[in-house]
């Protein structure tokens, strides 16, 4: 099993005739994702990739029972993007955008929540559910499908403990990149709760950094709400503080959201905190033994 | 994006929000001129660099006349001022703010900011201003009235006359307040800031209120739709570095280690530095050449990195997914030959064709230690500092 995008998720492409917005349609169709429809305004009726084009997201909906829809535009018309898609039904949606607008984000979390659509991201890699659906721009290959689940705020170093578990065989159930930004959708919160309840994970990895106080939540919700073993690594050790570190929202202000407050209340949750990134595969493996 | 007080005092005034009579000055002779035109006593000169501290570093003068505003100016203007912000190095002063002094009766704390976790602006007030708001959050976070604003509807007029009741004013100061939260909370709406803040908000003896301080820092994800905003940007405020970087749309922060790291994506490029602390060494830098780097982001984040001259030896360290390895190498070559390298480097590579990426290392003549990972490449690097010495 897997968590939000598995074999029945129907992907509609919004921005699908800009650059990344086609090659990323080519390389989830070769990963095996259902990509049934694209959207760019005034484009409708061509094709690309085989896909279907359409002026709105309600026409593609309607025409193809697209559930999902994966946001590949520039971030001035992203938030538009999102509530678009949220208006028209689509139960999932993963915007791919760097560089929204917080303001933008905040209305966009609001309307949202009214709409009760799910949102991953801005600013991440995506979402997927090895061997079933890939809604996103990370290398498929490197993953394999199993039972560990994976949330994190960055993107290659998702792909690092990645690699680590598949050298390892150990495969995965579906990795969510929540996103960089200080304004995102799902949080590790949500996904937490999505992964206890399903049944075919059995072990989390949490990748977390610098900034902020999801972490801390996440800690709390754990003690509270989570059975399963979770492993957890976050960046940032070294950072100093007040700097923007790449990430919009990794960044200390005013002393708060240090690395080390951030491992201290995940470890207060009887979670396994590594130190060294290069271990978290090997770490998680050893709780897999012990179960 | 950081302001100076000056320019954040412009914008404030744009608002309705009093600010002291005053301006910016860059000579000591216009600053004698503005105290002039301001025409009464006392006078107060201050530093303009994009840190908190000034006071203490020297960096504010209350002086009572032109003659001794341009003296205290000719004091301040060129020096290095270094206060607990701007680390040991401190900031040369290039710019001054002359205005007129104000008469305190009571130091407030106003401040709008963005929280994260309830997902909306947050304005805060205290009657204790003129301390950082940190150190009021730790000492006597009661202290401290807070009122969330839901962003589709704004600030209410009764949100602002809440927080004036429950700090204990008068309705005739309450009216004077509401319009400087007012003016605030429109200024970091419409501006998109991260922060906006006032402290301290004076209140004078005559009741009237005035920012005597203020902070703004924008949202650089909002800078596209304000370009007014943009142009207020201050290179000097910055590492040379680090503009260089940005011209690339490289991320790279300056630290204070020796071991000089380049990184695809800004959660690796942290871990990387991290693990090499594990090892016992320090980072010289944070380089993040981006999820989706070029073989020209590779090439140019390099030379900046080697243009550290604390850098004693180099970890590349690249996950290639989408980008691929053999194209990384390829940037990794290139820029070694053309820049003179004579330290070491040790590279790790992984991801889409991290064969054909090693081959292009291997064959490249230049002197390069592979490793086959992470944890392999941060001990590969403390071994090249130990025999460095």
């Amino acid at each position: 099993m897997s968590i939000l995008v598995d074999e029945n998720t129907k992907v509609v492409v919004q921005g699908i005739t800009g650059n990344e917005g086609l090659f990323h349609t080519k390389q989830m169709t070769e990963y095996g994702t259902k990509v049934v429809a694209g959207v760019t305004p005034g484009k409708g009726g061509q094709k690309v990739e085989g896909v279907p084009v359409f002026n709105s997201v309600m026409e593609a909906v309607k025409s193809t029972g697209a559930n999902a829809s994966a946001i590949f535009v520039p971030p001035a018309f992203s938030a538009d993007a999102i509530m678009e898609a949220a208006d028209s039904g689509v139960s999932l949606v993963v915007c791919l955008t760097e560089g929204i607008p917080t303001l933008d984000m905040v209305m966009v979390r609001k309307y949202l929540k009214e709409k009760g659509t799910k949102l991953v991201g801005p600013n991440t890699p995506g979402i997927i559910s090895p061997g079933k659906c890939k809604i996103g721009v990370m290398a498929g290959y490197i993953h394999k499908q199993g039972t560990v689940g994976i949330m994190s705020r960055s993107g290659t170093l998702t792909y690092e403990v990645v690699d680590q578990l598949t050298k390892k065989g150990i495969g995965q159930s579906t990795c969510v990149g929540i996103g960089g930004d200080q304004i995102i959708g799902l949080n590790y919160v949500d996904l937490l709760d999505l992964f206890e309840k399903d049944p075919g994970t059995e072990a989390l990895i949490m990748i977390g950094e610098i900034g902020g106080t999801a972490e801390e939540e996440a800690a709390q919700f754990i003690e509270k709400h989570v059975k399963k073993p979770v492993v957890a690594f976050i960046a940032g050790l070294t950072a100093p503080p007040g700097r923007r570190m790449g990430h919009a929202g990794a960044i200390i202000s005013g002393g708060k959201g240090t690395a080390g407050e951030k491992m201290k209340a995940l470890e207060k949750a009887g979670v396994k905190v590594v130190r060294n990134p290069a271990l978290v595969g090997s770490e998680l493996s050893g709780l897999l033994k012990k179960a | 994006m950081k302001i100076h007080e000056y320019q954040a005092k412009e914008i404030l005034r744009g608002y309705g929000i009093p600010v002291p009579k005053g301006r910016a000055a860059e000579t000591p002779e216009e600053a004698r001129k503005v105290a002039e035109e301001i025409g009464g006593k006392p006078i107060v000169v201050k530093a303009q660099i994009h840190a908190g501290g000034r006071g203490k570093g020297g960096g504010i003068r209350v002086v009572n006349s032109p003659a001794e505003a341009e003296k205290a100016a000719k004091e301040i203007l060129g020096m290095t001022l270094v206060t607990h912000q701007t680390g040991p190095a401190g900031r040369v002063v290039r710019k001054i703010l002359v205005e007129e002094g104000v008469e305190i009766k009571e130091e407030l704390y106003l401040g709008v900011v963005m929280d994260r976790s309830r997902e909306c602006p947050v304005i805060m007030v205290s009657r204790e201003g003129g301390v950082e708001i940190e150190k009021i959050a730790a000492e006597s976070p009661e202290k401290i009235v807070k009122e969330w604003v839901e962003p589709y509807v704004g600030l209410r007029p009764f949100q602002a006359n809440k927080i004036g009741y429950e700090l204990g004013f008068d309705p005739g100061q309450v009216g004077k307040l509401r319009s400087v939260v007012s003016g605030l909370y429109k200024t970091f709406y419409e501006k998109d800031c991260l922060l906006a803040e006032i402290n301290p908000l004076v209140l004078t003896g005559g009741g009237d209120l005035i920012a005597l301080d203020a902070k703004i820092n924008f949202d650089d994800n909002g800078l596209f739709r304000h370009k007014e905003v943009a142009a207020l940007r201050d290179l000097n405020e910055e590492a040379p570095l680090e503009i260089e970087a940005s011209k690339y749309n490289l991320n790279y922060i300056k630290l204070d280690g020796n071991v000089g790291c380049m990184v695809n994506g800004a959660g690796l490029a942290m871990a990387t530095m991290d693990i090499i602390k594990v090892f016992g060494a320090e980072p010289a830098n944070f380089l993040d050449v981006g999820g989706g780097a070029t073989v020209e982001m590779v090439k140019n984040g390099f030379k900046i990195l080697m243009s550290d001259p604390a850098v004693k030896v180099v970890f590349i360290n690249i996950f290639g997914g989408i980008l691929r390895c053999d194209t990384l190498a390829r940037g990794v070559t290139e820029a070694v030959e053309e820049v003179k390298v004579n330290v070491p480097i040790v590279v790790r590579l992984e991801g889409t064709n991290v064969e054909e990426g090693r081959k292009i290392l291997r064959e490249s003549g230049l002197n390069f230690t592979v490793a086959s990972g992470m944890q392999e490449g941060a001990q590969k690097v403390v071994e090249a500092l130990k025999t460095k010495g």
